[in-house]
């Protein structure tokens, strides 16, 4: 087996091109997806059963079904409906990269909604009657109190959904964006030389995901400073999957 | 939904996805005892190999693993083939490809799973095995492996729901799985969303029946909660 260094290093540029594509993704639908998440997420800790119902199915399906199958349907299905084609949606759905984020958003707002969710529940019952006993209107304790407080609780978990996102935006390279994965597809159908650049956009994905692990760790430091200067533990009953092992005991 | 006659080709896609998912279940499933063993070992040197393991691989998209072992395996198999003085033509075909890929992936993290499950049981379970004269193969098959499984079911039945959408990856790599099947049909009837559509609700049923069968495994490994047996 040849091992060859230059052709990483010559076509590096092309593969960090390739990067800054791929954070736009993941910035984009990550924004895009917190925002859905969270009417979601509301809408599924409500007490009134019909309004859970429906983000139950929206969940059900986007965590239920392959990412790559919620691609093909944005990007290939829309193209079905003489509909669809004829309404001002058509110059978004035939372009790749806006397929790429639709997809991508629905998807993890599904995920994020999910923890979003655990997190409201796991806040104290005492904060919220207290809100209730200051004469706070609804609308105002999630503003101020349920919001805020749940943001502090899902940010780990958070951070983890959006290294699941960075993997999963290799999905990209599928409908012919070019992606670090479809970058290094197509250096390789030129050069024919895939392990070399399979490991160079596999490094380049490591490096990412070390970058987005560190600015969780500070953003995490910021909101949740009081955590790190007197241990409150967590409630015994949360979600596992928003369990921080660095926070608990 | 009319699948205008495609339906058999679905069907037989979704028998391969769970050949697929199964295969590499089992293979991940070694990959990741090996790693919480090496991550619990007291050698330095597995540690090591098993925390490098973990960290790349979680860090790394699993297509890019798929198309790595797709497109590089046959090289790296042939180079280390030449080591034995084997210099034929090695091919590595898709579902090969597929169950190394997705193994590996696996393997990576339920090694996690394994290891919190290890560090669960009761160190003085395993020491009063050896106290009776078990050797540490015996302590581990009759003590601490009945209850490895107890507490790592929740967790890897998580996995095994990821690993179940992984496989459809392995369509980009042309195995006749669920996912390449709803392509062909929707290439020749020119109705892609009925055909993805069909591949999303057979999906959903795969992760389903998942679900039941972890909820049914959770039952098994757990007698306690079974309860009434006097």
């Amino acid at each position: 087996m040849s091992w060859e260094w230059e052709i990483i290093w010559q076509y590096l540029p092309k593969l960090l091109d390739g990067a800054w594509l791929t954070l736009e993704l993941i910035a984009l639908s990550g924004l895009f997806g917190m925002l859905l998440a969270l009417p979601i997420a509301l809408m599924r800790a409500s007490k009134n059963a019909w309004l859970r119902a429906i983000p139950f199915a929206y969940i059900f399906f986007f965590r239920g079904t392959p990412l790559l199958v919620q691609i093909f349907l944005i990007y290939y299905g829309a193209s079905q409906f003489e509909v669809i084609k004829e309404s001002f949606l058509w110059p978004i759905l035939k372009q790749p990269y806006w397929c790429a984020i639709i997809a991508f958003s629905l998807n993890t707002a599904a995920y994020s909604a999910e923890l979003l969710r655990g997190a409201i529940q796991s806040i104290p019952k005492g904060e919220v009657e207290v809100c209730e006993a200051l004469g706070m209107s609804k609308p105002l304790m999630i503003r101020r109190v349920v919001l805020p407080r749940a943001f502090g609780i899902v940010l780990p978990a958070y951070g983890n959904e959006l290294l699941l996102m960075l993997k999963s935006s290799a999905l990209a390279s599928t409908i012919t964006l070019l992606d670090i994965t479809g970058m290094a597809r197509t250096i390789i159908a030129r050069t024919y030389t895939p392990m070399e650049m399979f490991f160079a956009a596999g490094m380049v994905y490591l490096v990412i995901a070390a970058l987005m692990i560190a600015t969780f760790r500070f953003i995490e430091f910021r909101l949740n400073r009081y955590q790190y200067y007197h241990h409150t533990p967590l409630p015994k009953t949360l979600d596992p999957q928003l369990r921080d092992e660095h926070l608990d005991t | 939904m009319d699948l205008q006659g495609f339906g058999h080709l679905l069907l037989s896609g979704s028998w391969m996805t769970m050949q697929l998912a199964l295969t590499s279940l089992v293979f991940g499933l070694m990959l990741g005892l090996l790693g919480a063993a090496a991550k619990l070992s007291r050698s330095p040197v597995a540690r090591g190999i098993a925390v490098g393991y973990t960290t790349i691989i979680r860090g790394i998209p699993e297509l890019l693993l798929v198309l790595t072992l797709y497109f590089g395996g046959a090289q790296v198999l042939m180079w280390a083939a030449s080591f034995f003085g084997y210099d034929e033509y090695i091919e590595v075909g898709p579902f090969a490809a597929g169950v190394a890929a997705l193994s590996i992936a696996f393997g990576a993290y339920s090694t996690e799973v394994f290891r919190m499950a290890m560090l669960e049981i009761p160190k003085g379970q395993s020491e009063a095995a050896q106290a009776m004269g078990m050797t540490r193969n015996q302590t581990f098959l009759r003590i601490t492996m009945p209850q490895l499984w107890r507490l790592a079911l929740p967790g890897l039945g998580n996995l095994f729901q990821v690993l179940l959408k992984d496989t459809a990856l392995v369509s980009v790599v042309g195995l006749n799985e669920l996912m390449r099947q709803a392509s062909v049909g929707a290439a020749s009837t020119k109705e892609p969303f009925t055909f993805y559509m069909a591949a999303a609700v057979l999906y959903l049923g795969l992760t389903l029946l998942a679900t039941l069968f972890t909820m049914y495994m959770e039952r098994v490994c757990n007698p306690a909660a079974r309860g009434g047996r006097s």
